[in-house]
């Protein structure tokens, strides 16, 4: 009789619709209390989902009933990231020849570290694969996981990991490194780091925050194009040398 | 007189309300075409670029062009971007069917992830700071 109930709360579209909801709204709720960044809202959601399937022995296809209509919004939303981009436009250009270069060779010099550590700490090809994109927004990481053919979940994971990372970590590295230029600081905080990371360039101040924000989108278009090309040169130059 | 503009005003307030009703569709329509041609593009001509990734370099170069104005689709972008953390809850919830890889390599995952962020944050800051500063010279 319970298991029948069970099957009828799970067995239609809404289920994955409302636990999705529920879970966001507590993710966010202990979010604001606690102020934590590793606590972050959609970390949270993520983790009690997962635990309330696995508690009531319900498989992933049955969330996803609904959950494929939520995953259904990320398309769009990649496509009108175009608008904050666009509403930068004028900063970009005042510092065009410096923003570009910048993120142009983080990104490469990224990718290239991403693949190497991933190497020497022994994963396999399916998950370094899915960790190239990391440092883009997530969105634009998806996509370009699931082109390379990664793990996608592993993926998002991994995004807002170093999300996390850029956020808490990110001023100590900037002092560390002696970066004081505060366009520098927003442009190497927001290609490392996407939004999480921008939410804390936001904190230190306003031109940190646009800066961070404009590398966002930057960073995504120009991963895309990074991304495949680097890692087929990897595996390019590892069967070489085999 | 006060019940003719009581009147006046519910049928501006409708006005108002089916027009934001349009606004929303129409808004949709822009933004879900794009998005749409972007696909078409992607999936027509071979291109190693994503159908999304294409509709939003689309939309940029319309932005620019002013074929389309940031307020013809506010609205939907906004709401779009303000809950963008909210959409990747089942991409990540799809976990479930890796947790055994994350049981197995989660250090190596963090490690790779400290390691990079580090990394990528130090050469972009260096290289920006670096032209920046050459720039502001020569300006002097």
């Amino acid at each position: 009789m319970k298991v029948k109930y069970l099957e009828i709360l799970t067995n239609n579209i809404l289920f994955g619709l409302v636990i999705s909801l529920a879970a966001f709204e507590v993710g966010i709720f202990i979010n604001r209390k606690t102020r934590i960044p590793i606590l972050n809202p959609l970390l949270i959601a993520i983790a009690l989902i997962i635990s309330f399937l696995f508690a009531f022995n319900i498989d992933f296809d049955t969330y996803n009933k609904g959950g494929q209509f939520i995953n259904m919004f990320l398309g769009p939303s990649t496509v009108v990231l175009a608008v904050p981009l666009y509403k930068q436009l004028d900063l970009l250009k005042k510092n065009a020849k410096a923003i570009l270069t910048g993120v142009f060779v983080g990104s490469f010099i990224g990718i290239i570290s991403i693949i190497g550590i991933s190497y020497l700490v022994g994963l396999d090809a399916s998950i370094i694969k899915s960790l190239v994109p990391k440092s883009v927004t997530t969105p634009i990481g998806i996509s370009i996981s699931s082109q390379l053919g990664g793990l996608v979940p592993i993926t998002v994971l991994a995004i807002i990991v170093t999300g996390i990372i850029g956020a808490v970590f990110g001023p100590t590295i900037c002092k560390l490194f002696k970066i004081k230029d505060k366009v520098a600081i927003g442009v190497a905080i927001g290609t490392a780091a996407h939004a999480v990371g921008t939410s804390k360039a936001l904190e230190l101040g306003e031109i940190e925050g646009a800066m961070s924000s404009l590398s966002i989108g930057i960073a995504g278009i120009m991963t895309v194009i990074i991304a495949p090309v680097a890692y087929n040169s990897a595996v390019f130059i590892y069967h070489m040398i085999k | 007189m006060a019940q003719i503009i009581r009147i006046f005003l519910f049928f501006m307030c409708l006005i108002n309300w089916r027009e934001t009703k349009v606004k929303l569709f129409r808004e949709a329509l822009i933004i879900l075409g794009i998005y749409l041609l972007g696909e078409l593009l992607s999936k027509s001509l071979n291109l190693p670029i994503p159908g999304n990734i294409l509709g939003m370099i689309i939309l940029f170069i319309l932005l620019c062009t002013k074929v389309i104005k940031v307020d013809n689709i506010s609205t939907v972008t906004s709401f779009l971007l303000d809950h963008l953390s909210f959409f990747f809850i089942p991409a990540g919830v799809g976990l479930m069917a890796s947790i055994g890889i994350i049981k197995s390599t989660w250090w190596q995952l963090l490690v790779v992830c400290i390691s990079t962020t580090i990394i990528m944050i130090g050469v972009t800051g260096i290289i920006v700071q670096g032209i920046s500063r050459s720039t502001k010279k020569k300006n002097i």
